[in-house]
């Protein structure tokens, strides 16, 4: 089980990580600064399998990798939306973090719900209601099952 | 079936006949950009790579442009990474020369290219008939490393331009009035592609500016047809096309649309939203701080040409702070040579070096909490361009260049 962090409809890259720490030497550095703009205690409050769920074009905006990078670092299983920016979805599954589209889910739950996930069968529990989510693109799922594109290039060379 | 502009040049990468929207196919990049914003992260991750490998450095191009000069020891960290990896490997590599894709469109973009880019801005590149999309260091390192990608095929939305603009409007509020049409996922997944006779009477500068903010509706990637004036710029910047593509008559697009240029007005995109767009009149009055004159959005010659016209022996506000940031060193001298920056001096206006300066809020000019810019940078979300409690508004140099002027957001035609 975790926790639901809640956030509106295009939420842009800018701000799930501002542009001020993207220089910061490493991931670790600059996660304690997610979502700042938006909740600022979220870094803080977050803990390891809990869960973003968000209404329409999540992650719209900058290319920063970054911004999947920090919500994976500060242990988010995954982010549940109604849909993806195209950049964000892509850099998420290249770095092993899931990215479920639920046109449902933004408009049952609410702010600190629980939920689990069963990510094989693309199911999510929450309120004693399981729902089904739509299936990640064949590409995708198999980058995803191998723990991101930088494994598939260590194994295939 | 015939194929769309997007469909050829992805089949071109891909070696194989045809495609279609939908498919997924294999490319081999023609370039591959790469600026100081991610790369340090990239280097990070090469480094840890059990056999790294450059399939093919002359395709590789480093820019540094976002924070430059560096703001803090731990940028200037990030950017001696980039540095000396670049110079161990023989990468082409620009430090101060100017914002990336203005860069890569004086000096390498070519028609028929197929272009990653770690910046979502890199869709760009269509102003020339090339194929640019933005992707994260991951994609960017695996390209590096192999010189393929995959990419899923997109679906097109078409749009005919007619007629010629007119009454004050430029192709930033064209585009600007676009994604308000379309919204800010208008063209998630797809190519936006720009045609029609209308097209022939936007300079290089307008077209750059149209595709770059492209990604602002969602948008893959931008293509323009290329035209005489296309090739044109190109001759001049001394380069040759790979492949010259247009969409066939029965290519499938998934929205039409027909634009009467004469149609568009000023436009302003308010707090926080690209697509929040009205018609600058309905700003009219906005008390605003700082005004911004630059980016790879509306920083080439046109643009300060534009600027330099609506402020020559006006002044400055007082209350206001005016930045006008060249989009490079190519248009910072051609500025210089025309007496423009004479021109912004006087005015009271600061002249900055080529970067992205405060469109990205993290170089120079950031604005404090309650603070309100007008700017022709490309994006105007919540803490975008400094505090995260301050407002962007977005327009076009002229009407930036006349708030400026005024203190408060108007448009060129009541200074």
């Amino acid at each position: 089980m975790g926790r639901i962090f809640k956030f509106n409809k295009d939420v842009d890259t800018d701000q799930i990580i501002a542009s001020q720490y993207l220089l910061f030497p490493t991931v670790d550095e600059m996660k304690t600064h997610t979502f700042e703009s938006l909740n600022d205690t979220f870094a803080s409050d977050v803990k390891p399998g809990d869960f973003v769920v968000a209404d329409e074009n999540f992650g719209c905006g900058s290319s920063r990798e970054q911004a999947p990078s920090v919500l994976k670092a500060l242990g988010v299983k995954a982010v549940v939306a109604k849909s993806f920016a195209r950049i964000f979805y892509r850099n998420s599954i290249n770095i092993g973090m899931p990215v479920i589209v639920s046109k449902e889910l933004y408009d049952v739950v609410k702010e600190g719900d629980e939920m689990e996930m069963d990510l094989e069968n693309g199911t999510i529990t929450t309120g004693g209601k399981t729902y089904t989510c739509t299936k990640l693109p064949a590409k995708m799922q198999e980058i995803l099952d191998q723990g991101g594109l930088i494994a598939s290039l260590n194994r295939e060379d | 079936m015939g194929m769309t502009m997007a469909e050829k040049i992805i089949a071109c990468a891909a070696g194989v006949e045809s495609t279609k929207a939908g498919d997924i196919e294999t490319v081999t990049l023609d370039r591959l950009m790469s600026n100081d914003g991610t790369t340090h992260l990239t280097i990070d991750m090469y480094n840890k790579l059990k056999h790294p490998h450059i399939a093919d450095i002359s395709k590789l191009v480093w820019i540094v442009d976002h924070n430059i000069p560096a703001d803090s020891p731990k940028t200037a960290a990030s950017h001696k990474k980039m540095r000396d990896f670049a110079r161990e490997h023989g990468i082409t590599y620009y430090e101060g020369d100017g914002v990336c894709h203005q860069l890569m469109m004086e000096n390498h973009v070519r028609p028929g290219e197929l272009i990653f880019g770690a910046d979502s801005h890199t869709c760009a590149y269509g102003a020339l008939g090339a194929f640019g999309t933005g992707v994260g260091c991951t994609d960017y390192l695996y390209a590096m490393v192999t010189g393929t990608s995959w990419l899923l095929v997109p679906e097109t939305i078409r749009f005919n331009l007619h007629g010629e603009l007119k009454n004050g409007a430029t192709a930033r509020d064209l585009i600007l009035t676009i994604i308000g049409r379309i919204s800010a996922n208008g063209a998630n997944y797809k190519a936006m592609e720009f045609a029609g006779e209308g097209l022939h009477t936007l300079n290089m500068a307008d077209r750059i500016a149209v595709c770059n903010l492209c990604v602002e509706a969602g948008a893959k990637t931008a293509l323009m047809e290329v035209d005489d004036i296309a090739m044109d710029y190109l001759k001049e910047h001394g380069r040759e096309p790979k492949a010259v593509f247009k969409s066939d008559e029965d290519a499938v697009f998934s929205q039409v649309f027909d634009i009467d240029l004469s149609e568009i007005v000023p436009i302003v995109a308010k707090p926080h939203f690209v697509d929040n767009v009205v018609p600058a009149t309905e700003c009219l009055g906005v008390h605003i701080d700082e005004a911004f004159l630059g980016s790879c959005n509306n920083g080439r010659i046109e643009d300060l040409r534009l600027g330099a016209e609506v402020i020559k022996g006006k002044k400055v506000a007082p209350t206001v702070r005016f930045l006008v940031v060249p989009a490079s060193r190519a248009v910072y001298n051609q500025a210089m040579k025309e007496g423009l920056l004479d021109i912004f001096i006087d005015a009271g206006a600061m002249i900055m070096n080529p970067n992205c300066s405060v469109c990205w809020g993290a170089c120079q000019g950031v604005i404090g909490e309650g603070e309100t810019l007008i700017s022709t940078g490309t994006r105007n979300f919540k803490g975008r361009s400094g505090h995260k409690n301050s407002f962007v508004y977005l327009a076009s140099a002229a009407t930036v260049t006349a708030s400026a002027i005024a203190g408060e957001i108007t448009t060129a035609d009541r200074i």
